[in-house]
């Protein structure tokens, strides 16, 4: 794998080689490999804290740490790339302090990528009473109860505070579950605010912006929303608005069109996925990145991911069950300890969590290079049979919507 | 086991202990202490973190009241808990409590005692504590022992009581550990009670001193229970029972200044519990551990010390208003939640070279507090064990170089 990438790149200057997609934007996309079959690709994805190979998964640290995992515990994962929270760092220890510590790769002493979300979805989700104008975001801090106004302006002053890698536009987010006039108004409002985020970000040169695919799940409103967003210049797009409860069938063909209407030279990003079995879907629909806060979450109740599933450690059956979580794992906890031992721990310490935590964020990494080296070596059909005979125990059990999704880039499961 | 002994000054036993365990790949400088556990686990920390760390304490230290619940699943493995917890390159001693947290009074029978694990009480007769030494496969352990006698007001009766039961104990361990194959190549450790009756001290210790045992565990001294001065008045009456060749290991005391006037009445081993006791509250220790270097001998000895600071940590004075201080902090160490340190963009120790002072600020650590964030144990742990482990390897040099009356007053300042 490794002949075929790009030495290292510690900042803009080193990008020099590649060329660039979006002028001025420090980010390059090399496109290492397309299956022939489906939409999957492989890629290099150069971004001013170095590459990141793709598709990706990336783990988010939502108060500039990863769940009790040290920074070197990450890169020794191999992870390129981490999410932040707006939302959470802009109201402690605040843009201001953050800034003074050379930004959040600083104040959490990251060498590699970050990606920052805008904060709007926090908002919305986390916060009551909050109300979405023309202007902005408006909510109640629960910190202190004053009324803050969160507007696309200062989603990426916050941003530009925080120096991440890849910012993201806000949106104006629906729940993918709601219908109606709503949901084409939040649509436009998107593409208007993707404007005024456009104009707001003071370190083009270093940051780069991601505009989000909103439009629910309609798909006249999906699309316009893409004709009018492709057209600006933006280095990079995620698909927004989905992974909120809505249907398989509805997610996946929201997921496909999108692809099927992006810029082949830029990233695509599908936000908030991170079951294995939707990443593997979604990789072979055509995105790249994704991000989740489901395995590092989970991993925190005693739930290790495995290829056939999981495993949840604190259940009795695993008390003198003297194997790793999973024997072909090589992550640090699998090669020490045993989920009897790891069962033990639990009762006494945080530690266990820690264990748990790196497992998943090495399966999830794992997975997604496993995925990337089969599609460079032209045989990702066969891995994604392969990984769904393992991951259910028949046929049978294999959910319509990722067989249908499968058979439109067609890749037919036995 | 053996405890060679370097140098004795002013009471203080500046040695090593070694063949710990049967192949003596390990060997232990003393003053010195264990590395403490919960469940095999140094707390927070992961075998990668924690081996950020150098010159870790080569016996750790496990305790029956995280294990007594495993038992099965430990007869089960067969191995011991050193294998069971993936742990390679160190030798193990298994003790009763876990110093770090108070048990509940009045559970003691004369033939039981009782540990708290995560499910509850668990009452252990000798066969049943014997039983699970078995399982566990320590390199040395405490006997089972009556330690209820460190609440203050504990009458002369109960007191007395408790010495008995503890040897009646050590001699019934003493009879199973020779017939149990498991604990062929483990030492069993004497416990030393009497509360704070001197008689009643010296009475255990003459006593346990006559049984064949490898060396003393100094038990019901914890740092509630009573005055340094009564502790060393104590203790000074205790160690002169004892053989000079048998290492002491007090239980229940951390505090830097207690370890200094423990060590001048003869202790020679410390549990590690006060660095995690400092983490959980959410503070770092910060106090000055250094030794100044004699012209003279400048260069001569490798220093394992840092450099004197220009600029001395700052140490928390209690306010008036503004944030209090945590429950039982004490001055060696600073108080990381206090929102002095939000800006504060500095290593929690100038010069220290664990990973979390080479990595972070004091501004994230607070940072990580104020959002109950998991990686502040994690880092706080770090920081707090290196500048323990610091601190007694400050002390050891003291002592070789007849320096701790400087280095006394260093750390007391
Ligand atoms: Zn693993
Ligand atoms: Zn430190």
């Amino acid at each position: 794998m490794a002949a075929v990438e790009s030495g290292t790149c510690e900042g803009p200057a080193g990008m020099s080689a590649v060329k660039r997609l979006s002028h001025a934007a420090p980010l390059a996309l090399r496109i290492l490999a397309e299956c022939p079959v489906s939409k999957a690709r492989a890629c290099v994805l150069t971004l001013p804290h170095g590459p990141v190979n793709t598709p990706v998964f990336m783990p988010v640290g939502t108060q500039g740490t990863m769940k009790g995992i040290t920074v070197e515990q990450l890169e020794e994962l191999g992870c390129q790339i981490c999410l932040g929270n707006t939302y959470h760092l802009g109201m402690r220890p605040g843009p201001e302090l953050i800034e003074k510590a050379s930004g959040l790769h600083g104040f959490m002493n990251w060498r590699r990528n970050l990606l920052t979300d805008s904060g709007g979805f926090q908002m919305v989700s986390l916060v009551e009473l909050s109300e979405v104008t023309e202007e902005g975001v408006m909510f109640r801090s629960p910190y202190d109860g004053k009324e803050i106004l969160l507007t696309p302006e200062q989603s990426i002053t916050i941003q530009n505070s925080l120096g991440s890698d890849i910012m993201m536009q806000l949106d104006d987010v629906v729940s993918s579950t709601v219908t109606g006039p709503r949901v084409e108004e939040a649509m436009h409002r998107s593409v208007r605010w993707l404007d005024r985020c456009i104009a707001a970000n003071k370190n083009p040169d270093r940051q780069n912006l991601f505009a989000i695919i909103q439009g629910g799940l309609n798909a006249d409103l999906r699309k316009a929303c893409l004709d009018e967003m492709t057209k600006r210049d933006v280095p990079g797009f995620a698909v927004g608005g989905l992974s909120g409860g809505e249907e398989k069938d509805d997610f996946w063909k929201m997921v496909t069109l999108s692809t099927d209407h992006l810029p082949r030279g830029k990233p695509r990003y599908l936000m908030g996925v991170g079951y294995a079995v939707d990443l593997v879907v979604c990789v072979a629909l055509g995105c790249d990145m994704f991000d989740c806060v489901f395995p590092t979450r989970t991993a925190r109740f005693g739930s290790a991911l495995v290829p056939w599933g999981s495993l949840q450690i604190k259940q009795k059956q695993y008390a003198k069950d003297f194997q790793p979580i999973d024997p072909d794992c090589q992550c640090a906890t699998c090669k020490r300890h045993s989920r009897a031992y790891l069962h033990a721990l639990f009762k006494s310490d945080t530690a266990a969590m820690h264990h748990i935590t790196i497992h998943n964020i090495s399966y999830q990494l794992t997975l997604m290079r496993s995925v990337r080296q089969s599609i460079i070596e032209q045989r990702f059909p066969e891995f994604v049979r392969s990984f769904m005979r393992r991951m259910f125990p028949s046929s049978e059990q294999y959910p319509s919507w990722a067989v249908d999704a499968l058979a439109s880039v067609n890749i037919a499961l036995d | 086991m053996k405890l060679e002994l370097s140098k004795v000054v002013q009471g203080c036993r500046l040695g090593l202990l070694t063949a710990i365990e049967q192949t003596a790949q390990h060997s232990l400088d003393v003053p010195g202490c264990l590395l403490f556990t919960h469940c095999a686990t140094v707390p927070h920390l992961t075998q990668d973190t924690l081996h950020t760390l150098s010159n870790l304490p080569a016996v750790t230290q496990v305790t029956l009241n995280c294990l007594a619940e495993h038992h099965e699943v430990l007869e089960e493995f067969k191995e011991g808990v050193r294998k069971f917890a993936g742990l390679h390159d160190t030798a193990l001693y298994c003790s009763l409590h876990d110093s770090a947290t108070t048990n509940p009074a009045g559970h003691i029978t004369n033939k039981t005692v009782s540990v708290w694990g995560s499910g509850g009480r668990m009452e252990l007769t000798v066969a049943k504590f014997m039983a699970l030494q078995a399982a566990i496969k320590p390199d040395f352990y405490q006997s089972m022992a009556d330690g209820e006698t460190w609440q203050a007001n504990t009458s002369r009766k109960r007191v007395r009581k408790a010495v008995d039961r503890t040897l009646a104990h050590l001699d019934e361990c003493l009879i199973l550990h020779q017939k149990t194959q498991e604990l062929k190549q483990a030492k069993i450790f004497g416990v030393v009670e009497g509360g704070n009756i001197l008689e009643e001290r010296v009475r255990s210790a003459r006593e346990t001193a006559k049984r064949p045992v490898a060396g003393f565990v100094l038990d019901g001294f914890q740092s509630a229970a009573m005055k340094q001065d009564l502790r060393s008045q104590l203790i000074t009456a205790v160690t002169a029972e004892l053989p000079q060749e048998k290492p002491r290991l007090l239980q229940g005391v951390g505090r830097p200044d207690e370890v200094i006037a423990c060590v001048e009445v003869g202790v020679d081993l410390f549990e590690g519990f006060f660095p995690f006791q400092v983490t959980e509250r959410g503070c770092a220790l910060c106090f000055d551990c250094t030794v100044t270097t004699d012209p003279e001998t400048a260069g001569t000895s490798p220093s394992t010390v840092l450099e004197s600071n220009e600029e001395r940590p700052v140490v928390e004075e209690p306010k008036e208003n503004g944030d209090s201080c945590p429950e039982n902090m004490t001055r060696f160490e600073m108080n990381l939640n206090d929102k002095r340190y939000r800006e504060d963009l500095r290593p929690l120790v100038e010069g220290c070279s664990c990973y979390c002072c080479k990595n972070h600020t004091r501004a994230y650590i607070h940072h990580l507090l104020v959002t109950n964030e998991l990686l502040a144990g994690v880092l706080l742990m770090l920081h707090n064990t290196a500048h323990y482990l610091r601190f007694f390897r400050a002390l050891r040099e003291a002592l070789a170089n007849d320096r701790l009356q400087d280095f006394k007053r260093r750390v007391l300042q």
